[in-house]
């Protein structure tokens, strides 16, 4: 077995392992703390229902971005969706028999990897064109675009410009979910994408990724607006009451 | 009005996003708090000498104490969809005042503090140490922030820049540096219940003065009860209401409509504020002290129903938290609720705001008006951000715009809103908010209220408008101070009920002996 393999190898199950357990730590961060007010932006729903509904919104159309701005709407979206539809494509290489949905999905898989640099291309020239953009924008946030922008051309250039072992990929790949090592294939860009896709596994429950799962925890958007009609009460507000403290911090 | 100190922005008919200008507001610095101010609200009256650590030891804590501050502190992608949102942004042009931007002066410590790649590669994230001169930042901009949640709106994650603003307060508080306008009134509240300071006598005089007044101009002996037991209603309002102008003049026009509407009802000295800094200020504990004058006022009098005046903060405090805070409200199952909220009756919202409770006499027809009493007036409705962000009114998300705009049309006849994006829940904030009113502030209340300026200006051009309606006793003291430097004449600020006042029509005692209508100017 050659040292190529057994190095990506490693580099999936660490990047795999550190996406999985951040989350899980972050996660779990975030469900154990507390919100001991409703603070939901109002106008609000008012019922369990019309909260989901919010969030689905949310998430699925971005409905407060599009209120907000129709260009980062416009970029972000595309960007958001491409991912989307590229990640679907790529369940290919996890599953054989390959599902027949993934299959139907391929056509539009690839040319979302062209919309999807755009996209990113789009958000990118923001943080250089607007003033305001530009003056919020650190480091991380232009290498995070790099990031994007890179795993996306080199697997644009796999598919169009020089192809790679698909065959090989895949088996590499679904070694790797049995613990059964298959040579990695030695296509210089398709270990530059890889490597780029184990970074940000690696990084995300590390960086504003966590805008991911946050946002399902995000009081403002998920909370109903019943205030009056159920009593709210969180754990550390409620001992404030049975006098067993008297400061919250106590 | 003296000579501004600074440059008036000009009207010019558009709300504009400017260039940035670095630094633009970073001279304003309210009149921070002398020590016996701080400390009677249980804060330090100075630095600390340890402030550093004390005050990373607080936001540790306030993270784990509020899942918001936690997930917002994460989740921004600094995508800039909040940047051109904020009134002291488009008034000032400092780029600290962009949401993300005051976001970012905590951001950048709690990453260097909470977060792995703040801590070991803190120049590529943006993470920074906590120094000094961060903490006077923090002092700058966080009391440039009204905690109006207009940026919240825009956010596609929720973040709410006030969340953020008040744990910076907070934090700020427990290392010794507090602000003297804000601090001093949440110690004036606490000790003698109201944020004017006015005494339990004072307050039974002022309102005997204003039953003569409405006699005076009614021939109606409307009155304003003080500390009646065994009333139905509890009326918890501003007590800027109580001799400010315009505010007295809704003060009016609740009286006229609980007397039209029959209802033994009574204000309460012990409850005598419906205000609440201590959400300005973040502080749990002071908000929830405050708070239970109300609670306490409720079960010493009896009551069945609690109704708020006319005040932004004072109800979004009421409507979302009083049920957290004191149990005012329904649906508690804990003795400490119980014991008030079976007092409490259940067919009626609690609290309820005076908004609703006319709005419900009027679907009722149990009140009547005379519009034509309100026709000299051109009137626009300025959707307080408390209120549109942070509340509701009635049974229906929204109601907090419909139930005010409607009791409007209700009792006048020239009504005309204002373009959209400056009203509903993308309104403006009135620029004084959130702790920021007082005079040291100035220049930011001024500039912040630009967008306000511009819209309502647009209509003055175009509708003749000559009445800006509130419901809020900061709004109205805000706006009085300010419209002047846009050129405006203060006497259109006014309140919603001040409007009822006039053209409510009340019963004349037959022994009056004359025909008398209700007005109010």
């Amino acid at each position: 077995m050659s040292f190529l393999t057994v190095l990506f190898a490693c580099m999936f199950y660490a990047a795999a392992a550190m996406l999985v357990v951040g989350l899980i730590i972050k996660i779990r961060c975030y469900a154990r703390t507390p919100a001991p007010l409703k603070i939901p932006t109002t106008p609000a729903p008012t019922t369990f229902i019309g909260v989901r509904l919010r969030m689905l919104r949310e998430v699925t159309m971005f409905e407060s971005l599009f209120k907000s701005n129709k260009w980062i709407w416009l970029f972000g979206f595309m960007f958001h969706v491409s991912l989307l539809l590229v990640t679907l494509r790529h369940l290919r290489y996890f599953t054989e028999p390959v599902w027949f949905w993934v299959d139907m999905v391929q056509p539009f898989g690839i040319y979302a990897g062209f919309a999807m640099v755009a996209g990113l291309s789009g958000l990118w020239a923001r943080r250089f064109l607007v003033d305001r953009v530009r003056y919020i924008s650190t480091p991380s946030d232009h290498l995070m675009l790099a990031l994007l922008v890179a795993i996306g051309l080199t697997g644009l250039g796999m598919k169009f410009v020089a192809h790679t072992d698909i065959v090989a990929v895949k088996a590499f790949i679904l070694g790797l979910m049995v613990f059964d090592l298959q040579p990695m294939p030695a296509d210089p860009v398709l270990l530059v994408h890889l490597t780029l896709v184990a970074v940000l596994m690696a990084i995300f429950p590390i960086s504003k990724l966590l805008h991911a799962p946050g946002i399902f925890f995000s009081p403002t958007r998920n909370q109903i607006d019943d205030s009056r009609d159920r009593r709210h009460l969180s754990p550390w507000a409620a001992k404030l009451e049975s006098g067993a403290q008297t400061s919250p911090d106590a | 009005m003296a000579a501004p100190q600074f440059e008036v922005p000009k009207l010019t008919g558009y709300i504009d996003v400017p260039a940035i200008k670095p630094g633009a507001s970073a001279h304003v610095k309210s009149f921070p708090a002398a020590a016996p101010i701080q400390e009677a609200i249980g804060f330090p009256g100075q630095l600390v000498d340890d402030w550093h650590d004390k005050a990373i030891a607080k936001m540790g804590d306030l993270l784990g104490r509020y899942r918001s501050l936690q997930v917002f502190m994460d989740a921004c992608v600094h995508c800039g969809a909040c940047t051109d949102k904020c009134h002291y942004f488009i008034g000032t042009a400092d780029p600290k005042n962009m949401p993300v931007a005051r976001q970012e002066l905590m951001r950048k410590v709690y990453r260097r503090h909470f977060t792995f790649a703040g801590k070991y590669f803190p120049s590529l994230v943006g993470a920074i140490d906590l120094t000094k001169e961060v903490l006077d930042d923090w002092y700058s901009y966080y009391y440039q922030c009204s905690e109006c949640r207009r940026c919240s709106v825009y956010c596609p994650y929720g973040i709410d820049t006030a969340e953020v603003t008040m744990a910076g307060r907070e934090i700020l508080d427990t290392v010794g540096i507090g602000q003297k306008y804000t601090n001093e009134i949440m110690g004036k509240l606490h000790r003698i219940g109201n944020n004017l300071g006015l005494p339990g006598p004072a307050l039974e005089d002022t309102l005997q003065g204003l039953e003569e007044d409405i006699f005076d101009a009614t021939g109606v002996p409307v009155k304003l009860p003080l500390d009646l037991e065994g009333a139905e209603i509890m009326l918890v309002t501003p007590s800027a209401d109580f001799f400010s102008e315009p505010h007295v003049e809704s003060l009016i026009g609740y009286a006229k409509v609980f007397h039209a509407a029959g209802v033994k009802w009574t204000l309460s000295s012990k409850a005598s504020e419906a205000g609440n800094f201590g959400m300005f200020i973040g502080s749990y504990e002071n908000m929830r002290r405050a708070a239970m004058r109300i609670r306490d006022a409720a079960l010493d009098l009896g009551v069945k129903r609690i109704v708020v005046g006319e005040c932004g903060h004072a109800w979004r405090v009421a409507y979302s938290f009083w049920n957290t805070l004191t149990g005012v409200g329904h649906g508690g199952n804990d003795p400490f609720a119980r014991q008030l909220q079976q007092q409490l009756d259940p067919n009626y919202p609690a609290p309820q705001h005076i908004c609703e409770y006319t709005h419900d006499l009027i679907q009722q027809g149990k009140l009547k008006f005379d519009k034509s009493l309100n026709d000299h007036r051109v009137i626009t409705f300025h959707d307080s951000c408390n209120v549109a962000r942070g509340s509701r009114m009635g049974d229906i998300p929204g109601g907090q715009f419909t139930i005010p705009r409607d009791i409007i049309r209700a009792v006048a006849s020239n009504f005309h809103d204002m373009q959209e994006g400056t009203i509903h829940e993308a309104t403006f904030c009135c620029g004084g908010g959130g702790g920021l009113l007082t005079d040291d502030l100035m220049e930011v209340r001024v500039k912040g209220a630009l967008p306000r300026m511009e819209a309502l200006n647009n209509v003055v051009q175009e509708k003749q408008v000559n009445f800006l309606a509130l419901i809020c006793a900061i709004c109205k003291a805000q706006f009085t101070k300010v419209v002047p430097y846009y050129g405006f004449d203060m006497s259109m600020v006014g309140g919603v009920h001040q409007l009822v006042s006039t053209a409510i029509q009340l019963e004349v005692p037959e022994d009056a002996g004359e025909e008398t209508e209700a007005t109010d100017d």
